[in-house]
């Protein structure tokens, strides 16, 4: 049994998002960079699977992405060296499948969508091209047996599927808690030969005018009262937020 | 929304450590209408204060630095946010252990408490440690952790509670008004605040906000990377957030610090990486804190590998993960001392580039310092008006902090010269000096020949005179030819590049008064007459010493070292008066002064001008314009090597002509050009003159220091009224003169004292004088005409006597030495007859 979890070199969109002048990409000047949170998710899962192998598409930076995934559990990891930019969901989609026929993968794992370009496509057009079933946006993934049982949050409750291997399954946050590294894991990964390739084939470009951000909501305060007359409805509030239970 | 005051006698910018503590100091020294404020919220408005690590470890090689930590522990202690924990600095290479034994004669010299230990002994309270690893360690009994945003705190809420303080955070600058050379305002987002006072407290932002009143607050944001790898069982079983002695990890430069059941790696052993104010993201671009920068995890990896070499079942432990990483910003400066005091806008002050352990210690001395015009611990060493023009350039503190990062736990030999940006100030005969094969050492951006190769062949006509120093760490920065160079000059003449020198001219109608007023020498002397005075603070501690020249009935000439230069031309300019018809112009770079002594420096002179140049012609501290070989040269009849001759002041078109035909007219009396070496120490120790930063510094006094005349001048000047109390009682410290008796050590290698050391009861036994304080030495020198290794300290005055027995602690061993002197008697020509 052998797990493809896929990451991609974003910036950090946990402060205020700061877009490029040409509007192509998010600015990493003060945030970093970091993977999606929803693809740490799937490294968890990866890794909790067995056999778990990283791969990215990006410039020679992302190599740091493979290096965290590594630290946390994965064991081998390929690195498409190409200008992300130029790359569309399907020219991704198409540069993964090649590397799941060399590798020959059966489960791969992907976040639900990246954090910067939020494109939600590269995950269902993978299954496509590799004509294997998908189930997008999960929470929770076990492999049994050579099923796949995933869930998720739907409309109506939590759903849950059942997929033959091989299969393609996206991962939303909030199912798992991702591990920090180790300092043994970290300095493991340091030592990981990682495969370097090349594209396979021209990419068609992402076909994106430009991104666009959100204007900003409106923050508000609410005082909940001062001094030691305050704390109940402290706690409260963290109960409210699942901080503390009762 | 809160809005600013309109009005305030001062206005702190910043709610870090140094400000929060400004505030408080500033309140309890009786000041009303102060406002605070910050761009961030409170208590943590996102600065270096809110992710430092908080330890501190006491000891330092700088007095200054260490008085200013010994003082904030006292401050944290009080407000009860200190908790010892004790600290060890580990070796792994004897050159270390070498290092650490001369950490041992700093802890010795200020007074704290500390051993050499074995790894055992280490391991005894650090049972995670793996002894293999080093071979020895420093211990530090004393060293703890402090709630450095809870001091700030409770140092903001004391000032509330007088009344005193209004404190206004998420308020940003956007503009500080200058006028007439004075602050008047601080413009903000909220309203415009009129001031007569502001301190810019900034950390990293600081140069950003100076910028705005156009002043240079030369530091750069750099990054400290740390990671918290948790929780560690070995940890989490105990109480409280620190338990375990704090590791310093010298050779790796990385430190392991408890931080409850987290072990907090830090370093300094990665590439320099620097920010610029401008590019520090705001509160709301940042991820974490804007000074809490992503994590560059590469740059770690190294240091991870030793840190878990040093400690693998700890940071190895099951379920420790490393779940907080950053890139924390701090504030570097060209030399690694902290930017205070009041800029070149008066009432504009500044107080960054500070570490947690001085914060609330230099609080307190710039709250005094704006008060009381001095602070108690002497701050010369910080003072923002010690740069020089080409080191407000950003560029030189990127180039300087790049170079001394890797330094911050490195084994800096008193002696070492940067290597980076040199070659800024150069003297008219460099290219000269060059040929003679002149090795140069820095001075204030200047580059002045220390020795000259050109003279290495004196070393062997003197011989043992020279005394060559076998140990390397002894002869370091050094050469036997400075020795070699000094009996030249004693045997017939040297001449020395003196360009360095600050020169300024103070002309116009208010000028006796301005010189007068500073100096407590009488300055109102006959036009021709050189002046050497001490100058003092209102509180009689010594600011400076320096030449004065009357060149005419409204015109001085202040004549000072490189290094102090900007600070005392400040100091005048503070006093000349405003009305506009007096002024100060520096002359530093287009003067150009060549020191020419010895008993055939007469001779050498004469051949070269048709003036008289005799002891009748041109008497001993007089100066007058002669003519040097058909050149105008001002000539000042002075000495600081304790030999007949002269300082020759000439312009930067002439002065290489003039060094040339010194040389040459020198060639047949002997002479030779000789370097800062003799000039700075060998030359000026044997004579016992004291050097401002060295023997004299904001903590000492005229009678201490041995330089009282017999009179004092009845014109008023700066320092007076406490000058004439101190003269009237008996000092608490003596400045004295030893000779070392012997310098073999244990290993039977002669080793030479380099300044700092301890200085002992001849059994070993430590020295106090009434204030508490222990004798070290000030300067250390080779008297090369004596044979001595020379000494100056401050004793106990029942211990200055002449003859008397001590001992000196280099490198834990003791060395007897006896005292020589106990005022301002020369070690060399007592009687002073070769000046003559």
């Amino acid at each position: 049994m052998s797990t493809l979890v896929c990451v991609k070199r974003v910036v950090d969109s946990s402060g205020q998002v700061v877009l490029t002048e040409d509007g192509q990409a998010v600015d990493g000047r003060y945030a970093g960079f970091t993977m999606s949170v929803h693809e740490e998710c799937a490294v968890e899962i990866a890794v909790r699977t067995g056999d778990a192998t990283v791969m990215t598409l990006g410039d020679t930076d992302a190599v740091e992405q493979l290096r965290a995934a590594l630290a946390v559990g994965c064991t081998a990891a390929t690195h498409v060296v190409a200008d992300q930019q130029a790359f569309g969901p399907a020219d991704v989609a198409r540069e993964i499948a090649a590397v799941v026929r060399d590798q020959g993968h059966d489960l791969v794992l992907l976040g639900n969508d990246a954090s910067d370009t939020g494109d939600f496509q590269v995950g269902i057009r993978l299954a496509y091209e590799l004509g294997w079933p998908v189930v997008n946006g999960v929470t929770e993934v076990s492999v049994d047996d050579g099923v796949v049982t995933a869930r998720g949050a739907g409309p109506g409750g939590v759903e849950t599927y059942r997929l033959p291997l091989p299969a393609v399954v996206t991962v939303l946050e909030g199912g798992v808690e991702p591990r920090y590294p180790t300092v043994p894991g970290r300095m493991r990964a340091k030592k990981v030969a990682i495969d370097e390739r090349e594209p396979t084939s021209q990419p068609q470009g992402p076909g994106r005018v430009r991104l666009l951000l959100r204007p900003p909501v409106p923050s508000s305060v609410q005082v909940l009262g001062k001094g030691a007359e305050a704390a109940p409805a402290v706690v409260d509030l963290f109960e409210q937020l699942g901080v503390i239970s009762r | 929304m809160a809005t600013v005051p309109a009005t305030a006698k001062v206005v702190v910018i910043g709610a870090g450590i140094v400000g929060n503590s400004l505030v408080h100091h500033l309140a309890r020294l009786g000041w009303r209408d102060i406002v605070q404020i910050d761009k961030g919220p409170l208590p943590n408005p996102g600065g270096s204060t809110g992710h430092a690590s908080n330890f501190i470890f006491p000891v330092d090689h700088s007095r200054e630095i260490t008085d200013l930590t010994l003082d904030s522990m006292r401050q944290y202690k009080e407000m009860g946010v200190f908790t010892e924990s004790g600290g060890f600095e580990l070796a792994r290479t004897e050159a270390r252990m070498e290092e650490l034994r001369r950490r041992m004669s700093s802890a010795r010299a200020w007074g704290i408490e500390a051993q050499l230990v074995d790894p055992e002994f280490v391991k005894d309270k650090v049972p995670f440690i793996e002894t293999d690893q080093f071979i020895g360690a420093f211990w530090t009994p004393g060293v703890g952790v402090v709630d450095s945003l809870r001091a700030g705190t409770i140092m903001r809420e004391r000032a509330l509670e007088t009344g005193a303080l209004t404190v206004v955070p998420n308020v940003e600058v956007v503009g500080l008004d200058v006028d007439d050379g004075r602050i008047r305002r601080v413009r903000t987002s909220r309203g415009d605040i009129e001031a007569e006072h502001v301190v810019i407290a900034c950390g990293v932002w600081s140069p950003k906000i100076g910028d705005m009143a156009g002043i240079s607050i030369p530091l750069t944001p750099a990054v400290h990377q740390m990671v918290s790898v948790g929780p560690c069982p070995q940890l989490a079983e105990r109480e409280g957030e620190i338990s375990f002695p704090i590791i310093r990890d010298m050779d790796t430069f990385c430190y392991e610090r408890q931080h409850g059941a987290d072990m907090e790696v830090g370093s300094y052993a990665h590439r320099a990486i620097l920010h610029e104010p401008e590019d520090i993201p705001s509160l709301e671009q940042a991820t974490l804190s804007p000074t809490e920068m992503p994590f560059t995890p590469d740059d770690f990896d190294p240091q991870l590998e030793q840190a878990y070499e040093l400690m693998p079942d700890l940071l190895g432990a099951e379920g420790a993960q490393m779940r907080y990483a950053i890139n924390g910003l701090l504030s570097l400066t060209c030399d690694g001392s902290p930017i205070l005091g009041e800029s070149l806008v008066n009432g504009l002050w500044t107080a960054a580039a500070v570490w947690i352990k001085e914060g609330p210690g230099v609080g307190r001395a710039v709250a005094e310092w704006m008060v009381n015009g001095r602070s108690e611990i002497d701050l010369s060493h910080s003072d923002i008006a010690r740069f020089h023009p080409h080191q407000m350039r950003r560029e030189h503190t990127r180039l300087r902090t790049t170079e001394s990062f890797i330094k911050t736990y490195g084994i800096v030999h008193p002696g070492e010269q940067y290597e980076s940006d040199r070659g800024r100030r150069l003297a008219p005969m460099h290219a000269a000096q060059r040929r003679l094969g002149a090795v140069f050492f820095e001075t204030g951006g200047w580059e002045r020949p220390h020795w000259y190769e050109s003279n290495a062949g004196l070393v062997v006509e003197y011989g043992a005179a020279v005394m060559p120093r076998e140990h390397e760490w002894d002869a370091r920065w050094w050469s036997p030819i400075i020795n070699a160079e000094h009996l030249r000059m004693r045997e017939a003449a040297g001449i020395v590049d003196l360009s360095a020198f600050e020169v300024f001219d103070i002309v116009g109608p208010g000028a006796l008064e301005t010189v007068q007023t500073v100096c407590v020498a009488q300055c109102d002397v006959p036009v021709g007459k050189v002046v050497y005075t001490p100058v003092l603070d209102p509180a009689g501690c010594l600011r400076s010493d320096l030449t004065v020249m009357r060149l005419g009935g409204e015109h001085f000439r202040v004549v000072t070292g490189a290094a102090h230069g900007p600070v005392d031309r400040k100091w005048f300019g503070d006093h000349v008066p405003a009305d506009g018809a007096t002024t100060l112009m520096n002359r530093t770079d287009d003067v150009v002064t060549i020191g020419l002594w010895g008993p055939r420096a007469r001779d050498i002179l004469a051949s070269l001008t048709s003036e008289d140049v005799s002891d009748g012609g041109f008497g001993f501290l007089t100066c007058r314009e002669i003519q040097v070989k058909g050149v105008p040269v001002l000539a000042s009849r002075i000495s600081y090597v304790g030999e007949l001759g002269w300082e020759l002041y000439v312009t930067v078109d002439d002065a290489a002509a003039v060094w040339d035909a010194l040389l040459d007219a020198g060639t047949t009396y002997g002479a030779v050009p000789v370097g800062i070496g003799v000039y700075g120490t060998t030359g000026r120790i044997e004579k016992g003159y004291r050097a401002f930063g060295f023997e004299l510094d904001g903590e000492r006094t005229i009678v201490e220091a041995g330089m009282q005349r017999p009179k004092v001048k009845a014109a008023d000047f700066v320092g007076k009224a406490a000058y004439l109390h101190q003269r009237e009682s008996a000092p608490a410290r003596v400045l004295c003169t030893m000779a070392v008796d012997d310098h073999t050590s244990a290993a039977g290698t002669k080793r030479y004292m380099l300044g700092g050391e301890p200085v002992l009861t001849r059994s070993g036994a430590p020295l106090t004088d009434d204030r508490g304080a222990h004798p070290y030495v000030t300067s250390a020198g080779p008297a090369p005409s004596l044979g001595k290794h020379l000494l100056m300290a401050y004793l106990p005055p029942d211990e200055a006597v002449v003859g008397n027995e001590l001992a000196v602690s280099y490198m834990e061993e003791l060395y007897p030495v006896t005292v020589v002197s106990t005022d301002a008697t020369p070690a060399f020509d007592a009687a002073n007859e070769r000046i003559r």
